[in-house]
């Protein structure tokens, strides 16, 4: 086995064993942990995947800004350790079957999605003029992407998180 | 191939050893310079002139115990320093700290001076920073101690609110070099302009240079911006209840963010390694004079400025260091585009 799937199987099992973490462990500030842990192991999956700008924006702003926030909120509102549930009532069962069903939804999305990948000449999987590594790893071309291509979904975001913490100081400051 | 390899993991235990080294350097320094600011002596007794007093230091820290707090979260308390110290050393592997150099004929081939040459280092310094309030973050939870938790507290909402002009500093310095590797960025610093002044970018981002440096000192918690650890109002902030070695992974990771702070600022305003009289290849001896310049300035600001009141803090931070580098970005993009590069 060559080392990079090597490394690609080490850092996938980090990221899925992580992510059972996030939803097993009990206490709310080991799952923010946890997540962040998952977060790190995708970054690394993306350094494999020749796109280090995205890794490290990955590390950036989830791992960096927005578990910190998350730790944040846990942190100011003292959540404790959660108490499980007695087996076989509603609050066992109702979210064991949505989960059941979503998580079934996602497989079949994969599916289908690796499916449909293999039969175009588009997309990494096959190789195709989406999948040169030199242009997903360079920051210029991503720039220049960014700012001519998908310049109206980039403004558009902007523009939503704009609203957003205009909303949130509206909310947090009924009297200015 | 092979010396290649054996050069590589030369470099990186070089700046382990270094690291370590600088950490100890630093505590010395810190306490000589403050003694002298303070009209004391400082550290005497210990080696000539004190200097083993560091040593001394740590061999008393290592036979300390090590306590913990019975209500603290025992991994997370455990784990807190680990991240800090971690952090800390993974900062540097990015930062050039010479050019190619035979150190003197000893090599056969030369090695670049640099752990690991990431295309974009300037970012993945910065993310490592912002990884780093981790270790502080949790410190102070996981001690379950209202001291920890105020310092804790403070310090995030400190490093959150200087992480921003930190960043736009630093974009300005890469919209003049256009590139994001600071081996590029030190190299286009090279030369004279008017054959005397040196092309260091120090002189075309005064401004950003400025607030690199007051926002770097408050990432690393540093007077006058030490509010996580104010001694006078919260015990020792994050660290209160760490005794022993895991309090040293503290000390130890706040003098070695100093060194890495410096040591982006020297290659990205400073020029790094570049300098008159010696060769190249010995660059990294100017380096390590810049370096030394930048922290002594370091310790001298500490010694000599109170500490910010809490809201100053905020005030200086939101509305005054955040627009004026919003400003210097738009000034320098609008210069970049009129001038070219």
């Amino acid at each position: 086995m060559g080392t990079e799937l090597l490394l690609f199987y080490a850092f996938a099992a980090v990221a899925v064993g992580a992510s059972v973490l996030v939803v097993a462990r009990p206490h709310p500030m080991h799952s923010v942990l946890m997540l962040i842990v998952a977060f790190a192991a995708l970054a690394a999956l993306y350094i494999q995947l020749h796109a280090p700008f995205a890794a490290v924006i990955q590390i950036i702003i989830y791992a960096g800004a927005i578990m910190v926030l998350f730790l944040f909120v846990v942190m100011l509102l003292n959540a404790r350790q959660e108490e499980a549930p007695a087996p076989g009532t509603l609050l066992v069962r109702g979210p064991l079957r949505s989960g059941a069903l979503l998580a079934a939804v996602l497989v079949a999305e994969l599916a289908w999605a690796l499916d449909a990948a293999q039969g175009s000449d588009d997309g990494l999987l096959a190789g195709g003029a989406g999948a040169d590594p030199a242009s997903l790893g360079s920051v210029r071309e991503l720039g220049r992407v960014l700012f001519t291509d998908y310049m109206f979904a980039f403004e558009v975001t902007s523009i939503l998180i704009i609203v957003a913490m205009v909303g949130a100081v509206v909310l947090a400051k009924r009297e200015l | 191939m092979l010396p290649l390899i054996v050069g590589q993991f030369g470099i990186l235990f070089l700046a382990f050893v270094a690291l370590l080294t600088s950490a100890a350097v630093m505590v010395y320094a810190e306490r000589k310079v403050a003694a002298a600011v303070q009209q004391r002596l400082g550290p005497y007794r210990v080696g000539p002139k004190g200097a083993l007093q560091p040593v001394a230091d740590v061999l008393k820290l290592l036979f300390k115990e090590t306590l913990r707090p019975a209500a603290a979260d025992k991994w997370i308390f455990m784990l807190a320093p680990i991240i800090s110290a971690t952090a800390a050393f993974a900062a540097f592997a990015v930062v050039p700290f010479g050019a190619e150099t035979t150190f003197f004929g000893l090599l056969e081939e030369p090695v670049r001076l640099q752990v690991a040459d990431v295309n974009v280092a300037v970012l993945v310094v910065f993310a490592i920073t912002s990884v780093s309030i981790y270790g502080i973050v949790l410190a102070g939870w996981s001690a379950n101690s209202k001291y920890s938790l105020l310092g804790a507290l403070r310090s995030t909402s400190q490093m959150i609110s200087y992480e921003l002009s930190y960043g736009l500093s630093l974009a300005a310095v890469l919209l003049v070099a256009n590139d994001l590797s600071l081996t590029r960025i030190v190299e286009a610093q090279g030369g004279y302009w008017f054959g005397f002044v040196p092309r260091w970018f120090v002189f075309l981002q005064p401004l950003g240079f400025v607030i690199y440096m007051i926002a770097g000192v408050a990432e690393t918690n540093r007077a006058p911006f030490d509010f996580p650890e104010a001694e006078q109002e919260l015990v020792a902030g994050y660290h209160t209840e760490y005794s022993s070695m895991s309090f040293a992974m503290f000390f130890l990771a706040e003098y070695i963010n100093m060194v890495t702070v410096s040591a982006v600022a020297t290659n990205l305003f400073l020029g790094g390694w570049q300098g008159p009289i010696l060769p190249e290849s010995m660059g990294w001896i100017w380096f390590l004079v810049k370096i030394a310049a930048l922290l002594f300035f370091y310790i001298w600001m500490r010694w000599t400025l109170p500490r910010l009141r809490y809201d100053q803090l905020m005030a200086l931070g939101w509305k005054v260091l955040l627009p004026l580098a919003v400003l210097n970005l738009v000034v320098t993009a609008a210069g970049v585009v009129y001038f070219g590069n």
